[in-house]
């Protein structure tokens, strides 16, 4: 292969290093109005009256929105295909404010300061009701957070409002309970993980204009422009014929942008008035008013006899969705579906619990997408089986986990939302990425751990699994056009959010076609120009949109010799194609260049553009060993990260620079999960984390060395034999740490973040006993 | 009311409020490289050189700048270049928000510290924060630059 699996550089990050404009605030229309929101200082309330006679007075005050201008739709913000397997439990602006920053009244004026000052002149009398903030008291409380009539699901997703249960769910394999009563050795273990906030550099924001057809153009910091069209349209009822939407650059998502935020109240406003509008996030509103990661309890019973073999897996979990039940079920679903086949010999397996609302921001979907929670939980189980069973943590793996060829009955039974696919693992090499990995840490001289003084150097490790993609849902597509002197266009619905996508489609696209990179030049995103794609979430976009690509190509091609046989005077058989010169058995030729000059300009002209389309019939996980070592401090707890080794196979890397980059930056972010991100309320639901002085994300004198390597690896189903790579780097941090400081000093740490506190008390606690 | 800057060697006037910030006028102003990150200088995503200086413009008033040189990445064209093909070659540049303001910093450093170890780049840089690319592929390329003496 000469352009996929090698090191090309992106095809925008040198304009963007240059600071060409890009990103969706610098294509803001300049006369645009502002848009802010006033936002509830209470958990809970209902809104008894809004005065805004003042803010409406005042000269620049354009719009003064409030519940009682929307049409009364239920909807869900979270950014997902059709139907939804979230809650319609959101309106626009409502009666209720559900948390701390839900919006309460919108205001659209000529510049920050008027807006600001409207703002300001508000009056709001609130019925001050009592939050639900506990989620593990959340279930059948006597306050009710969504009493709302209007409020229902697309299909049974276990949505009991009355009860305060967004979403509920439950499988089982077998009779677990009668499994681990005839084990050698149980572990009941319960673990607890934070909400997490995004923090992508780029706020979420948002701008919109009538362009000269009377259409609503929207330029948005989204991941879904495609899902963001439709629920615009459903939701404020505008013809979805009036909807152009445009993904500029994207300054990171993380699934975070994957849902509707400012979008409504612009579109509203710009629909409305005729005028251009935008709305940018202060950093203390992405924080406060976008998502987080959702919180979970989670109950692991592992079960296991004296041969070293886990017979049975019984997870109990109870989500925390915040205000709002976006991806609700489907992040729930995942803790279990891409986490527990890791250990695919057991003899039964159940998995079961509840997502609960609360009055805390709401959770969304983040990278990762609950398999980071169940990972924790689960990875460190299984090391805390080993050491009751006195059976080496990585022996134990070897013996128990997945491995190639063979399958999970999980797979079948959990989907997104609804059922899933069977599946064989085609491609599974764990056993090559827990090996590589344990010598390129040093496990052998390491484990478990090197004591000097009051340092103390200790290894943990993690094994991992993601998806590819969602399985006869997600569907990407690709247009490929020829021009004159044989360059292509790529237009994709992918969206580039920062990893990269742009350039490793345009890689395959070139790929197929024999070309270069820069004979593909790609435009992505806009639901006027480029075919659909579902967006990017659920690791989809190199599997889905990149075997869309992988096709619109093969198409291409075709298109290309059918042209060439009939100047060439011959039959399309018999067309040779190296990607500049096509050739005839009898040596005839015709460049490409000249071929598409014709088809512009001379003989029988046409314009060639093929469409192609995929949907995956499966969701090939990546998988991954983690390993960390660490340095800890036992008079202070603090924790050094020496190294971080992941191995990981995702197939062929499209990309092996971009892919190593995905891997890094997921295990950063991973890190600053397992050590001390951590998003946190104060006593009446006011986030006390909503700014970057109050909530700290890695930097980079945190982050001393990652060790990447990727494993050979070929999934025939994917293009070019790749499988996903953006989510499956974030889930292996926070267990390997856990076990790394349990190696180092003999403490378990079961709630996240692992922090030097933490680990003194439990220090302490050690000792007292 | 009026301000005279010198951005990127070039004397502006330009209007603004007394409580307009540098990064808002800049933005209005049509340097787009300059962006908002989090409001508190804490990113580094709107980081100017300031007489030669990295300064976070969302907390500096405009009307402090009276008189002083600023420069935006776009006002070092051919250094942003050479730092883009190392940040190419390595896999840097991700989502590439902070690219523009982390160039800036990174050609400011060069000048103002020589042969500085990995750990003064490190505490030179450690208010460019970035999300995405956990920083190896990134100072890899920054390394490279820093030793190209072209």
């Amino acid at each position: 292969m000469k352009v996929v699996n090698n090191k090309a550089h992106s095809v925008d990050g040198l304009g963007i290093l240059k600071g060409r404009a890009a990103y969706t605030d610098d294509l803001a229309d300049k006369n645009s109005l502002i848009v802010k929101a006033l936002r509830s200082p209470h958990a809970y309330a209902r809104i008894k009256s809004i005065d805004d006679k003042l803010a409406k007075e005042l000269p620049g005050v354009e719009m003064v929105l409030t519940y009682k201008d929307f049409p009364r739709i239920p909807f869900t913000r979270a950014g997902q295909g059709y139907p939804e397997p979230s809650p319609y439990d959101k309106f626009v602006l409502d009666e209720y404010v559900r948390y701390v920053g839900d919006e309460v009244v919108a205001v659209a004026a000529i510049d920050n300061e008027t807006c600001e000052k409207a703002l300001s002149l508000i009056k709001v009398e609130y019925e001050i009701l009592e939050p639900v903030l506990d989620f593990e008291n959340a279930v059948d409380n006597k306050i009710i957070i969504h009493p709302e009539p209007e409020i229902h699901d697309m299909f049974p997703i276990g949505f009991e409002p009355k009860r305060n249960i967004a979403a509920s769910y439950k499988m089982h394999v077998g009779d677990v309970e009668k499994t681990i009563s005839e084990c050698d050795y149980v572990v009941n273990e319960t673990f607890y993980t934070q909400a997490q906030a995004h923090v992508m550099m780029e706020p979420h924001t948002v701008n919109a204009r009538m362009d000269y057809q009377e259409r609503l153009v929207i330029y948005s910091a989204t991941q879904t422009p495609f899902h963001m069209r439709r629920i615009i349209s459903s939701a404020l009822e505008i013809p979805i014929t009036k909807i152009r939407f445009i993904k500029p650059r994207v300054g990171g998502g993380f699934g975070g942008k994957q849902a509707i935020h400012g979008e409504m109240l612009v579109a509203w406003v710009t629909w409305k008035t005729g005028k251009p509008a935008k709305m940018v996030f202060t950093r203390k509103e992405v924080f406060e008013s976008s998502y987080s990661r959702h919180p979970m309890r989670m109950d692991v019973t592992l079960g296991a006899d004296k041969s070293g073999k886990l017979k049975a897996i019984d997870f109990k979990c109870l989500s925390d969705t915040g205000a709002y039940g976006e991806h609700a079920l489907t992040v729930f679903m995942v803790v279990g579906s891409k986490v527990l086949p890791l250990y695919n010999k057991v003899e039964t397996v159940r998995f079961h619990g509840d997502i609960v609302y609360t009055n805390k921001t709401p959770a969304g979907a983040f990278r990762g997408y609950g398999a980071i929670q169940g990972n924790f939980a689960l990875e460190s189980a299984v090391d805390i089986l080993c050491h009751k069973m006195g059976i080496d943590p990585i022996e134990f793996r070897q013996k128990n986990m997945m491995k190639e060829n063979e399958t999970s009955p999980i797979f079948a039974i959990m989907g997104e939302g609804t059922e899933g696919t069977a599946m064989d693992m085609e491609t599974c090499k764990l056993e090559e990425c827990v090996q590589r990995g344990m010598e390129l840490i040093g496990w052998k001289d390491k484990y478990p751990r090197v004591e000097s003084n009051n340092k103390i150097k200790s290894v943990g490790m993690a094994i991992a699994m993601q998806g590819s993609g969602i399985p006869y849902i997600d569907m990407g597509s690709a247009t490929i056009k020829l021009n004159d002197q044989g360059f292509y266009n790529l237009l994709i619905g992918a969206t580039d959010i920062g990893q990269g996508s742009d350039t490793i489609l345009a890689q395959i696209a070139a790929e197929v076609l024999m070309t270069t990179i820069d004979k593909v030049i790609v435009y992505s995103s806009d639901t006027d120009l480029t075919p659909f794609d579902c967006g990017a979430y659920a690791s989809s976009t190199t599997y889905v949109s990149g075997n869309a690509v992988f096709k619109a190509a093969m198409n291409m091609k075709n298109a290309i010799i059918k042209e060439a046989a009939r100047v060439l005077e011959t039959q399309e058989a018999d067309v040779e194609f190296d990607g500049k010169i096509l050739t005839s058995s009898n040596g005839k030729t015709v460049s490409l260049e000249d071929l598409s000059n014709q088809l512009f300009y001379s003989n029988e002209q046409k314009q060639l553009s093929v469409t192609s389309s995929y949907v995956g019939h499966k969701s090939p996980p990546p998988f991954m060993a983690g390993f960390v070592e660490i340095d800890i401090d036992k008079e202070t707890g603090e924790v050094d990260i020496v190294d971080y080794v992941s191995v990981v196979d995702c197939g062929t890397t499209i990309n092996p620079l971009l892919a190593e980059g995905q891997v890094n930056g997921a295990i950063v972010q991973g890190l600053g999960m397992a050590m001390f991100e951590d998003v946190k309320y104060s006593s009446n639901g006011k986030m006390i984390s909503n700014s970057l002085i109050n909530y700290k994300i890695p930097t980079r004198v945190d982050i001393k060395k990652l060790t990447t390597e990727f494993v050979d690896s070929y999934e025939t189903s994917g293009p070019f034999g790749a499988k996903s790579v953006g989510e499956i780097g974030i889930d292996t941090p926070p267990a390997a740490l856990a076990n790394a400081v349990y190696n180092a000093l003999g403490i378990r740490i079961n709630a996240l973040p692992i922090t030097p506190e933490k680990i003194l008390l439990s220090l302490k606690e050690k000792e007292n006993k | 009311m009026l301000v005279n800057l010198i951005v990127n060697n070039q004397n502006k006037v330009f209007s603004c409020e007394p409580g307009d910030f540098l990064l808002d006028t800049l933005r209005e102003n049509n340097y787009l490289s300059v962006r908002r990150g989090c409001d508190t200088t804490n990113c580094g995503v709107c980081t100017v050189l300031f007489d030669g200086k990295p300064v976070p413009s969302c907390s500096l008033l405009t009307v402090k700048a009276e008189g002083h040189h600023i420069t935006t990445v776009e006002g070092i064209q051919k250094e942003a270049e050479k730092i883009g093909k190392y940040f190419g070659d390595e896999g840097a540049d991700q989502c590439g928000y902070c690219n523009p303001s982390l160039a800036l910093t990174v050609y400011a450093m060069k000048k103002e510290l020589k042969n500085p170890t990995d750990e003064e780049i490190k505490e030179y840089l450690v208010g460019n924060l970035c999300r995405c690319t956990g920083y190896i592929a990134q100072e890899r390329a920054i390394k490279k630059y820093l030793g190209d003496k072209s």
